[in-house]
């Protein structure tokens, strides 16, 4: 054992500097709370994480992240950066919507902000981030009908609460626009928006599930998937790799995941962008600025906060009357003209 | 079996050198290997040494360094002291219960829907009926393993591996079922267990924010219970002889297939015990994901603490120290707490194979009395 004493001695040096340097910053502090996919899900937890590392970059904050393992970890969690050592806490997803809301009460000089919920009656200290999701979803829908050649399309989605089943609503929503445009008789496998049931893989974090899910949805004649569940969908991406593009696509959600899964990224037709980077971001911005304030934020297709990806590698596959279509889509929701939620 | 096994059986447990070795020194040993094989990890992964005396400092603030970092890490260790407790009953038995997760999952659905559904009682009776409710349900629960091994021989490792897989079914299933599930949810998510049926929390009046429940004294008084039944009731016995020899125990007159039932079934209830115990002084309500993988952490904190009441306490509390402070290691020094997973992983290694840490501390132990040599 000797061999580790002198290690352990300079490791106990080393860390009561750093412990010193770190008392003696003081710098603004962002700190994010990830739901159970984890920071580096190649899409939900580590998009909204890109909107603290951009403030890193051009604000200089500081920034610090908890990673959830179980739905019992979020309110341990959020309490750990109680305290006074965050200047805003934001946590990420629709499930902690419970635990941030009893911890905002409990602290009201804390600012929060979260990602996919809120509130009503808004609470003072905390900053809703949400998403007009299906404004983007439902032009994946209609770029999905038009290029089936199955006639059937697959969605599945993570766990059955409200920012997971508005792109199943938006695609859906989506392709029956098609078919009431072109006639034709494009099928939707694994959402009803009428009876809201549906394919769920009730976890966001099993690609296990993805890939099964997808392959099921695939045995039904599906041609293109799309999964909205997090890093889930990563296991559906592996399926349709080793199938072969002409017979399964995949529609990413979140990031644009073409980038964030390189290694997978022929595969993605498109990607349904939330940019949750962005309203982070814009969050921490407020914080820093001293114009924060609770309420809501909402992202929509007007204002960037979600977004349909380019097609990249796809883009020779996709006919450019359909992309005409699309652009004269996404200017008739911008200015109302098309109801995304009929 | 040898002679110092029989008279072991046969005597009242009496504190000597070796035990002392098995109990401590053993399971000391292997936590510091651990913690220095887990900073080897972290150079390995390229994280600077000042990080990693950085990270250890926040470990150990995290877990004793404030009233809340006590307050998280025995909230922590509770539910793995209880479920533990009822795994190491189980292994003293000579059963090998991995169904604690399933008798954990059970326990505390039926807490939740105990609790929601008889509101209105005072909870000087709700309470502890709901957690009685819990704990019968885990016990059935666990029964199940217990009857199929009596009965027909099926080995109780498959069938509650097998009974898990059900488990997380059931729930998904029960908590979609419209008496269950929240109003105006469409996930599956219970609805909210009432106050007198939550476990009060116990420090609120000093901070809001401190967790610490009376799920606490339960943990004791449990941990007194199971040693008493164990070393001085007759059950406990009969628990003990069967599990050093089953053969003996059925010549001597011990009912085998009984002994394994109630064994099955009290370590189901002390799993239960542990679910209810989450849901009603933790979440208050049940969601797919409560039971965190408590359920099997048990099976390694049973396995720390040696089957013994009082080491799984302390194994617990080991446990759900690192849990707090792995929290506070990811804040202060960004280290993923995937690297607590690996310090508990290597802790297990390291207990199951006592003679891997003798070689490496032969100064710890005493000399083996004939042939030994001193290396």
């Amino acid at each position: 054992m000797k061999t580790f004493a002198p290690f352990l001695r300079q490791s106990a040096t080393a860390a009561a500097l750093l412990a010193v340097s770190a008392v003696s910053a003081g710098a603004f502090t962002a700190c994010q709370v990830t739901d159970t996919g984890g920071i580096d899900d190649n899409s939900f937890n580590q998009t909204a994480w890109k909107g603290v590392e951009d403030a890193q970059a051009e604000l200089g904050v500081t920034g610090r992240f908890l990673e959830s393992q179980a739905e019992t970890d979020y309110e341990a969690n959020i309490n750990s950066l109680l305290g006074g050592a965050c200047d805003v806490i934001i946590t990420v997803g629709f499930l902690l919507g419970d635990a941030t809301k009893t911890a905002a009460e409990q602290n009201p000089d804390q600012k929060f902000s979260i990602v996919d919920f809120s509130y009503d009656p808004a609470l003072p200290n905390v900053l809703g981030q949400v998403y007009a999701t299906d404004e983007a979803a439902f032009l994946a829908g209609y770029l999905a009908a038009g290029m089936t050649q199955t006639g059937a399309l697959g969605v599945f989605g993570g766990i059955n609460i409200p920012p997971v089943t508005i792109f199943m609503d938006g695609f859906h929503h989506g392709v029956s626009y098609y078919n009431s445009q072109k006639g034709t008789a494009v099928t939707v496998l694994g959402w009803d928006p009428i009876t809201r049931e549906g394919l769920f893989t009730n976890n966001f974090d099993s690609l296990d599930d993805g890939r099964a899910f997808a392959q099921n949805l695939y045995d039904e004649g599906a041609d293109i998937v799309l999964p909205v569940a997090g890093p889930v969908g990563l296991g559906s991406a592996a399926l349709a790799d080793e199938l072969g593009t002409d017979k399964l696509k995949i529609i990413g959600v979140d990031a644009d995941l073409y980038f964030t899964d390189p290694a997978k990224k022929h595969v993605y037709l498109t990607s349904i962008t939330k940019r949750m980077d962005a309203t982070v971001l814009q969050v921490i911005k407020a914080v820093t600025d001293g114009t924060f304030e609770g309420g809501i934020l909402t992202g929509t297709l007007a204002n960037g906060g979600v977004d349909l990806a380019p097609f990249h590698d796809m883009e020779g596959d996709v006919p450019d009357a359909l992309k005409a279509e699309l652009a004269a889509i996404r200017q008739g929701i911008i200015d109302g003209s098309i109801d995304v939620s009929p | 079996m040898s002679g110092r096994d029989m008279k072991a059986l046969l005597e009242r447990p009496v504190w000597g050198r070796s035990e002392v070795e098995d109990l401590v020194i053993v399971p000391l040993f292997a936590v510091i290997v651990a913690l220095v094989l887990g900073a080897l990890t972290m150079l390995a992964t390229n994280v600077d040494i000042a990080t990693i005396g950085h990270s250890y400092i926040a470990l150990a603030r995290g877990s004793l360094g404030s009233l809340n970092a006590l307050s998280e890490t025995l909230t922590a260790a509770i539910p793995l002291v209880l479920a533990g407790l009822g795994l190491a009953l189980g292994f003293r038995a000579g059963l090998f219960n991995i169904g604690a997760e399933g008798q954990l999952l059970m326990g505390g659905m039926a807490a939740v829907i105990a609790g929601f559904a008889l509101s209105g009682l005072p909870a000087a009776i709700h309470l502890p009926l709901a957690l009685l409710v819990g704990a019968l349900a885990g016990a059935l629960y666990a029964s199940i393993a217990g009857w199929l091994r009596a009965a027909t021989g099926a080995h109780e490792v498959i069938s509650t591996i097998m009974l898990n897989l059900i488990s997380y079914r059931l729930l998904d299933y029960m908590l979609r079922m419209p008496a269950i599930q929240k109003e105006g949810r469409a996930d599956p998510i219970s609805r909210s267990v009432p106050e007198a049926a939550e476990l009060p929390r116990l420090l609120s009046f000093i901070d809001p924010n401190l967790r610490l429940h009376a799920g606490v004294f339960l943990m004791l008084a449990m941990v007194a219970l199971v040693w008493w039944v164990l070393f001085r009731s007759r059950i406990g016995f009969e628990f003990r002889a069967s599990g050093e020899s089953a053969d003996a125990a059925r010549y001597a007159g011990i009912r085998a297939g009984l002994v394994i039932v109630l064994a099955m079934g009290t370590a189901g209830a002390l799993a239960g015990l542990a679910g209810a115990n989450q849901v009603l002084g933790v979440l208050g309500r049940a969601t797919p994901g409560f039971s965190a993988g408590i359920g099997f952490d048990a099976i390694a904190v049973a396995l720390l603490g040696r089957s013994h009441p009082v080491g799984v306490l302390f194994a617990g509390l080991l446990f759900g120290a690192l849990e707090a402070g792995g929290r506070q290691m990811q804040v202060d020094a960004g280290v993923s707490i995937d690297l607590i997973g690996i310090i508990q992983a290597l802790i297990i290694v390291f207990v199951a194979a006592p003679l891997l840490v003798r070689a490496i501390f032969p100064w710890g132990f005493r000399r083996p009395s004939s042939g030994g040599r001193r290396p």
